[in-house]
């Protein structure tokens, strides 16, 4: 780990400057235009942006935890959580969606807290802390649903993940979860690097005894950074469960998403450095690259294959530029 | 990892199948024009109760099983894990209390589980209660050893799903995964012009009348020149339904979309809805919110069913046999009508849960709508 941020480094080539992520993701959306020129239309990308949408501010969450120095697995199975627990409190009651948003978002500073409690107090390794905690809340999903999906999301629920704007001038249409997507990526943008929490949370991942030294309280600000992922992982299931309604499937698989759109937006595994909106790019990278192999017709397991195989690339290019910087 | 768990374990299933000498035939001619003409053959029995109706003709004797006074009939069930088995074990419960000769009915549930199964038979068979075994069994290879093993010992009615063995009294079923196809296929046939694409999305591989389904309308939709853009799996989920739906959406048109079950139709018809296209020729199944959402839209569209009220049937079996009364057998063949615009709407009933399978034959039974979950 190093002791400060790289990018504080001199010397490093003017190349690594900007971002590569965005570079990467410019030259995707390239490519699927040249591949289907059909997505150049707003309905072609905008339904891309609202598929996305979840992903990317899972992934923006995550980067929380992850810059503090630790991983969160459980967000995929909150995500299931809200969506199964939604449908079986909201019983079919338009009315109900308020109050049941403001339950899940409750819940989610609840796993927040026990995650980081787990991690500051008991001092479990947060892979660990956080693999029970997907584990129990899996179970829980389970338990409350009955092993079957059942039941619906009202309308008003679903409006966050489903509905559109029409006849928006020049981009003709705009689907809410865009809209979420904008705002939430904001807000953590600005929480991460224009407020003093932002800042500890990097000195607390880049090395946590000199933060300790410096007088970081590392229970608030650890505890902080796994209620964000949580809060995210909510709003990622409220705008999954609009999208498709009620399945006991739906967060699985999404928290390794979301480590891998962090690491492709340049995060560094263990802390200390990272940029929200570049996990954000991470996030549109890997729904570019899923995009590009569904339109070349690749079969979906493919796709896991070819995103173990990103992350393992992303992580050891960063290890790479690293030594280079270093050098 | 879950997903990556699963394909390995498909994959090794799938290398181990052929070597046990268990793969099956779920494209066989023979069965495809058996089912094709039981579709069409007027069904004996009396009309407008197509529980109680046959399409074989052919009835097996069971004077030897006749019983003075109550007898305990023992129902060995696959399971009650998803809503169109949650359906008709309501239809069964409220048949039972329509036979006075069935004073007990013990009921074990296998929970989806083969092996739990075998033990649920050992133990109803060494229990020394049961006068008569209803089993509708969880898979068709893995169960035939048991089910033979209770036909020396009582009077056994199989339903549903099949075993590999012509010992038990009856085998209750509708005319099967063939004729479903074969209904779906043909509507999509006959209302998508030449060379039109076609997606089929298919729950999960490996399941008897699921395969025959599928292979069924395959065949008859690539007999009529139509071009199959893919077949999916979408394990019965809603979210990866949508989201196969819309990937196929931006690769090209789509002009039909044929299911083997219509659990998830909704979700489907919501890609072509949201991303502003014209919803295409559809193959659904007789739950509530599918018939509710094609009647919304107009759509051209078609419910194959495979009834619920087989479960009525299976009691009316097993009361029959225990009366001494001859019944339809080895195999009762019931209908199995498909809902299409005509009959529409003496399906659809709001009141009705979701996922509640229309074609239930429940609706003039005493706790209807109640004891289905209706208002």
């Amino acid at each position: 780990m190093s002791l400060a941020p790289a990018s504080e480094k001199p010397g490093r080539s003017r190349w690594a400057q900007i971002n590569p992520v965005y570079f990467v993701l410019l030259a995707l959306l390239v490519l699927i235009v040249l591949q289907n020129p059909r997505f150049a239309e707003p309905t072609g990308y905008m339904n891309f942006l609202k598929r996305a949408a979840p992903l990317a501010i899972l992934a923006a969450g995550q980067l929380y935890v992850i810059v503090s120095g630790g991983f969160d697995l459980s967000a995929g199975s909150l995500i299931t959580l809200v969506v199964v627990g939604s449908s079986m409190l909201t019983n079919n009651d338009p009315n109900a969606t308020a109050w049941v948003i403001a339950v899940m978002y409750a819940i989610g500073v609840v796993v927040g807290c026990v995650n980081g409690l787990v991690v500051t107090v008991l001092r479990v390794p947060s892979l660990i802390a956080t693999l029970g905690m997907m584990i129990s809340l899996g179970g829980l999903s389970m338990m409350w649903s009955g092993g079957s999906p059942r039941g619906y999301l009202p309308d008003t629920f679903r409006f966050f993940g489903r509905a559109l704007i029409r006849d928006v001038p020049v981009i003709g249409l705009l689907p809410i979860a865009v809209i979420v997507m904008v705002v939430s990526g904001l807000l953590l943008w600005l929480l991460m690097s224009r407020t003093n929490l932002g800042r500890m949370i990097h000195a607390l991942g880049d090395n946590p005894r000199a933060a300790q030294l410096a007088g970081v309280p590392v229970l608030p600000v650890r505890l902080s950074a796994f209620v964000v992922s949580s809060l995210s992982a909510v709003t990622a299931g409220i705008l999954l469960g609009g999208f498709a309604g009620v399945s006991t499937d739906v967060g699985t698989g999404y928290e390794l998403q979301a480590i891998t759109a962090a690491v492709l937006g340049g995060a560094q595994l263990l802390g200390g450095r990272g940029s929200v909106p570049a996990a954000i790019a991470g996030a549109l990278t890997l729904q570019a690259i899923f995009t590009l192999l569904n339109f070349m017709g690749f079969p979906q397991p493919l796709r896991q294959v070819v995103q173990g195989l990103i992350l393992i690339a992303a992580v050891g290019l960063a290890a790479y530029r690293k030594k280079q910087g270093a050098g | 990892m879950k997903k990556i768990t699963k394909v390995v374990a498909g994959a090794l299933v799938a290398l181990a199948l052929p070597s046990l000498g268990l793969a099956q035939n779920y494209d066989d001619p023979a069965e495809f024009a058996k089912s094709l003409a039981q579709l069409s053959a007027t069904p004996m029995g009396p009309e407008g109760e197509p529980w109680l109706q046959y399409l074989e003709d052919s009835m097996v004797d069971t004077s030897q099983y006749a019983k003075d006074g109550p007898a305990t009939v023992c129902f060995s069930n696959a399971g009650v894990n998803n809503a169109w088995r949650v359906v008709g074990y309501t239809n069964m419960t409220e048949e039972l209390a329509l036979h006075d000769n069935i004073g007990e009915f013990i009921h074990l549930d296998a929970e989806g589980s083969d092996d739990k199964q075998i033990a649920d038979i050992d133990d109803l068979l060494a229990g020394g209660k049961c006068d008569l075994l209803i089993v509708s069994p969880n898979t068709t290879a893995a169960l035939t050893p048991a089910v033979e093993k209770a036909c020396e010992q009582l009077p056994v009615i199989v339903f549903d799903r099949g075993v590999n063995t012509d010992c038990p009294v009856s085998f209750v079923h509708p005319v099967g995964g063939y004729g479903f196809g074969i209904q779906g296929g043909q509507f999509v046939a006959d209302n998508t012009p030449k060379g039109g694409n076609v997606l089929m999305l298919r729950i999960l591989p490996g399941v008897d009348v699921l395969e025959t389904r599928y292979s069924a309308g395959r065949h008859i939709m690539e007999d009529a020149g139509l071009n199959i853009v893919g077949a999916e799996f979408t394990d019965g989920d809603n979210a990866k339904t949508k989201s196969i739906v819309e990937d196929y959406l931006q690769r090209g048109d789509i002009d039909a979309v044929w299911m083997d079950a219509g659990a998830t139709a909704v979700a489907a018809i919501e890609a072509f809805e949201d991303g502003g296209y014209d919803i295409p020729v559809f193959v659904g199944e007789d739950q509530q919110d599918f018939l509710q959402k094609w009647d919304a839209l107009g759509l051209t569209a078609i419910a194959p069913t495979y009834p619920t009220y087989q479960w009525r049937t299976a009691i009316i079996a097993a009361s029959r046999v225990l009366k001494g009364e001859a019944i339809p057998g080895p195999e009762w063949v019931l209908p199995q009508p498909a809902i299409t615009q005509d009959t529409l709407a003496d399906y659809i009933d709001v009141t009705m849960p979701p996922l509640h399978y229309a074609m239930c034959g429940c609706e003039g039974m005493a706790n209807y709508p109640q004891a289905w979950g209706g208002k």
